[in-house]
């Protein structure tokens, strides 16, 4: 792959990855920027573990996995951390995450910015999760299951959410988005890839 | 109660050492409770007592054994990943053992380890002063740029593995950081003098503080106000000053995180 904007940003060439014993693969498919690829299987049909071995957290068995020089990652996990006592703002989260100070999320979001974000309630947390890491720099953003906890107002927010520009004109974004719930990828995602569970 | 005593040249230099090591603690253990990790501090605190003894026993400086105690420890922490209330317990019970053995062996040894224990901060000197000034410029150079990494690792914690990113790097550098402070309170302020400043004003900012900046200000501004008024008293009325220290601490952090409440459905800190 080369700087070329029209190269994908990340390329899988049958992959087969796991942990102690292989989990999911053979898997082959490329992300280009702008492109939302959901993922979708059955549970136990590897699409966490998918997303580990993008991000470097689980085990290669075979195939390859090709980023783009420089690739910058945003990994959501499918819980965010949770401590029992959090005396950080929404936006002391968001700077965590480097997002810019001048871009404030859509919608309801944008209320929790001065509250703690221990008072904040499952799916308010896991949404400013999300847009922690939409909102910054990364050119690839995995999202793992981020529909958890959600309502389905919250799922609408999510799917605003996803539909905002990356923060500045000119940078490069794709995301990769597993879910359990079909309905949901087909309405949000530019493509959908199925994991089986003997994939 | 004496109020001569205050304008005694002799406790400038302990005063002085105390209170930059009051200022800088209780940021090290906002830290250090964000990542769920207090119980180190008291674990290192053990190891830099152990080290101050046999430091001495071994002929150097106490602020030199203590800073390689709890400084070995910070690092078997950090890279061997001993993390968990089961590596911290460890490291109290190596620390306590090696100071107790070593006080009962060694020459003077007894009343260094009691001094240890007590918190006899006005036997600091030039070497505990310049120790502190030593700590708090690290604290003040360092911990700006370690926060936001170690802020960032706390709440989103794939990010530097998936971005390959050397994250070990500012572990072990705030690892160090707390350790040598722990190192330093310890030999000041005796070892639970020093545990209070880490524990108890963090806890407090964290009940009531409502934001990170706040946590900082509020843990550092407790730690401040326990030290001076543990001073006062502790002089005013000849009392061990460690013990005094954390009474001060447990009334003050006790009180201004009672205003706090816990965070919502999900238990306090």
């Amino acid at each position: 792959m080369s700087g070329n904007p029209a190269a994908p940003l990340l390329r899988l060439e049958q992959v087969v990855a796991g942990y102690a014993a292989p989990v999911v693969g053979p898997v082959s498919c490329s992300i280009q920027a702008g492109d939302v690829l959901g993922l979708w299987g059955t549970n136990g049909s590897g699409k966490s573990t998918l997303l580990n071995a993008i991000a470097d957290a689980a085990r290669m068995f075979s195939g390859r996995i090709e980023r783009a020089p420089g690739l910058t990652l945003f990994y959501q996990e499918q819980r965010p951390v949770r401590l029992p006592a959090m005396p950080l703002t929404g936006r002391d989260l968001l700077r965590c995450a480097a997002v810019p100070t001048h871009r404030p999320p859509p919608g309801p979001l944008s209320q929790h910015l001065d509250r703690r974000i221990d008072r904040l309630s499952g799916g308010q947390y896991q949404l400013l999760c999300v847009w922690a890491a939409l909102a910054g720099s990364a050119e690839l953003v995995l999202l793992d299951e981020p529909t958890n906890n959600l309502d389905p107002e919250h799922e609408r927010l999510l799917a605003e959410l996803l539909a905002q520009p990356p923060a500045h004109r000119d940078d490069r974004r794709a995301v990769l988005l597993v879910s359990h719930e079909r309905a949901f990828l087909e309405s949000v995602c530019t493509g959908v890839l199925e994991l089986a569970p003997d994939a | 109660m004496n109020w001569e005593i205050y304008a005694d040249p002799l406790f400038l230099l302990p005063f002085a050492a105390g209170l930059l090591i009051a200022g800088v603690l209780p940021i090290l253990g906002a830290l250090l409770m964000l990542r769920e990790e207090w119980l180190a501090a008291l674990g290192l605190a053990h190891l830099a007592a152990a080290g101050a003894l046999l430091g001495i026993a071994a002929g150097a400086p106490a602020m030199l054994g203590a800073s390689l105690g709890a400084l070995g420890g910070g690092a078997v922490k950090s890279l061997g990943g001993a993390r968990g209330n089961t590596a911290y317990g460890f490291m109290i019970l190596i620390g306590w053992s090696a100071l107790l053995l070593a006080a009962a062996n060694t020459s003077a040894g007894d009343a260094v380890g009691q001094a240890v224990m007590d918190g006899q901060l006005y036997f600091a000197g030039w070497t505990e002063l310049a120790a502190a000034v030593l700590l708090t410029g690290l604290a003040v150079t360092a911990l700006p740029r370690l926060m936001p990494q170690l802020l960032r690792a706390r709440f989103f914690p794939r990010h530097d593995a998936a971005n390959r990113l050397p994250g070990w790097r500012w572990h072990l550098g705030f690892d160090l950081l707390a350790a040598f402070g722990v190192a330093v309170g310890t030999a000041t302020l005796g070892l639970l003098g020093a545990f209070a400043l880490v524990l108890v004003p963090a806890w407090a900012a964290f009940r009531i503080a409502p934001g990170w900046a706040w946590t900082l200000w509020i843990a550092g501004l407790i730690g401040v106000a326990a030290y001076l008024a543990a001073f006062v008293l502790a002089l005013g009325l000849d009392q061990p000053f460690g013990p005094a220290l954390a009474a001060v601490c447990l009334a003050l952090g006790g009180l201004i995180g009672a205003l706090g409440r816990p965070a919502q459905g999900r238990g306090g800190a």
